[in-house]
């Protein structure tokens, strides 16, 4: 193997430039280092003002999302060795603003994400007294997937739409809303049928299916989309053809 | 976009880049996307097609004599040989993408893709054949 | 409670059409571009597409054959036209054509249909 590999890094610093450029780094190609390393390395041992997310860096915590030759990819989770001889392109997470070098704007998505209401929603809150809300593995099993989201927004920047269409929600925030619309002890389907049933919600998406690949936790997002777009018609087809029915709220 | 900069300190200046209008030719993930969106186009046209078959059928022999001579035209062979293709990228891609819009369980476990895909294929090849025979059979 | 848009019956004829079109327009294309044209297979006669069409039965299945793959290739259309070409704000022209074409081959599905001899 080698010695090195070269990464051509992003870097944008609105007090110097009105455009991104990119930067050339050769750093140690060690079997067992992943891009976020080579990236520590930059910022330790070359340059300094070198701005980047990263936290946990074991995939857990969502920060270090970036584009890696052009995909978007967890840097604590993509090895050098993979791209050997590379070099490697290091880009911020696409559609969204830069703020400065890989650190993108994710306030928009907060705001989307929050307007989903991604918490159990009761109607009637059980005191403690009468202990825990009991839920079986079946019922786990329903929504477990789309609870592993670790808000990475890899999905995002992998989504077509999310880059043509400001408004859309996006994968993320429809899998989380759908996290909690398929919990046993949660009631607040019909709330969020009212958000996500709307241009920008749901039914913005063409099923482009990016999102699911992108994903580094096999959350499927796609898969929610659509799943709740056949829940969506099933539901406006009760409401016109049944208006008298009581709409329903969730069990328990 | 145009590097017209003006920095204010400690105010944020960020960088947003356009969507291209060639979004979709960057990639080769995108431009079979668009493919297949645009199999819509194919759909239409087998629409259409049946459509004038039809209304031939309603105007006599004749008008059913001449439709055919038209479909039987190169530029028609051509039309309707691309446009196979394309049907046939959206059945693929279609039923390929039924067990994500469906998750079956059974017994509380979620079957894996293919054999919620396969069963679509087989009703696909079933009533193709149903298609043929009911076609061809007989005079 | 907020209004709720239409896009679910769209849709909803979207997946109708998209499943149909699937299932029957390889065969049905194949058939009649290719095979017979081309001599592959041989063409049925006039008298015997007449008679299978006269069947109700059958006018059912072409009426949806005929109208719901429209309404489909018509919703794809549209948001290609929104992705590919990133024309939204000509949203309610796109509506009108996409719809309006498919609009239009079901209602002259519907009047041929109606009128086989």
């Amino acid at each position: 193997m080698a010695e090195t590999i070269t990464l051509e890094v992003a870097r944008y610093r609105p007090e110097q430039e009105g455009e991104p450029t990119f930067e050339r780094f050769d750093v140690p190609l060690n079997k067992d280092w992943v891009v976020l390393d080579a990236l520590n390395y930059i910022k330790d041992k070359v340059d300094g003002t070198l701005s980047y997310r990263w936290s946990c860096r074991m995939g857990v915590c969502g920060s270090c999302g970036m584009m890696v030759n052009g995909e978007p990819k967890l840097t604590c989770a993509t090895f050098l060795s993979h791209y050997a001889p590379g070099p490697i392109k290091v880009e911020p997470l696409r559609y969204f603003p830069v703020v400065r070098d890989l650190v993108v704007e994710i306030t928009d998505f907060m705001a989307k994400l929050k307007s989903v209401n991604p918490w159990v929603v009761r109607e009637d809150e059980k005191p403690v007294s009468e202990g825990e809300y009991l839920q079986t593995p079946a019922q786990l099993d329903q929504f477990k997937q789309f609870s592993m989201c670790i808000n990475c927004l890899c999905c995002y920047a992998a989504c077509p739409v999310v880059g043509l269409d400001q408004h859309f929600i996006g994968p993320a925030a429809i899998a989380l809303a759908q996290r909690y619309n398929l919990d046993s002890r949660d009631q607040g389907k019909e709330e969020r049928m009212d958000i996500l049933s709307q241009h920008e919600g749901i039914w913005g998406c063409t099923f482009n299916g990016e999102c699911s690949k992108a994903c580094p936790k096999n959350v499927d997002p796609a898969g929610a989309i659509q799943q709740y777009k056949i829940k969506a018609v099933t539901e406006w087809f009760k409401s016109v053809l049944l208006p008298w029915g009581k709409k329903d709220g969730g069990s328990k | 976009m145009k590097a017209t900069h003006v920095y204010t300190p400690y105010r944020p200046k960020w960088y947003r880049k356009r969507v291209s209008t060639w979004w979709w030719t960057q990639q080769w993930r995108s431009f079979k996307f668009i493919l297949r969106e645009l199999s819509s186009v194919a759909v239409g046209y087998c629409g259409a097609i049946l459509l004038v078959l039809l209304w031939s059928l309603t105007q006599g022999p004749e008008a059913y004599a001449t439709f055919q001579s038209w479909l039987k035209t190169p530029l028609f062979i051509v039309m309707s040989l691309i446009a196979f293709g394309f049907v046939l990228y959206h059945s693929i891609t279609w039923f390929n993408l039924a067990p994500k819009a469906m998750p079956v369980r059974v017994g509380g476990k979620r079957l894996p893709e293919w054999m919620v895909a396969a069963p679509n294929y087989g009703a696909w090849i079933a009533i193709s054949a149903v298609v043929v025979w009911f076609l061809l059979g007989g005079k | 409670m907020a209004k709720r848009s239409n896009e679910p019956f769209l849709w909803s004829l979207f997946s109708s059409g998209g499943m149909i079109a699937a299932l029957m327009f390889p065969v049905l294309l194949f058939l009649f571009g290719l095979a017979f044209p081309l001599g592959w297979l041989e063409a049925p006669s006039y008298e015997r597409l007449l008679s299978l069409v006269r069947y109700w039965p059958v006018r059912l299945v072409l009426f949806g054959l005929c109208s719901l793959p429209l309404f489909h290739g018509a919703h794809r259309f549209r948001f290609t036209l929104y992705d590919g070409l990133q024309i939204k704000h000509l949203n309610e022209l796109i509506a009108v054509f996409c719809y309006g074409s498919a609009i239009a081959g079901t209602v002259l599905a519907a009047y041929i249909l109606w009128n086989i001899p």
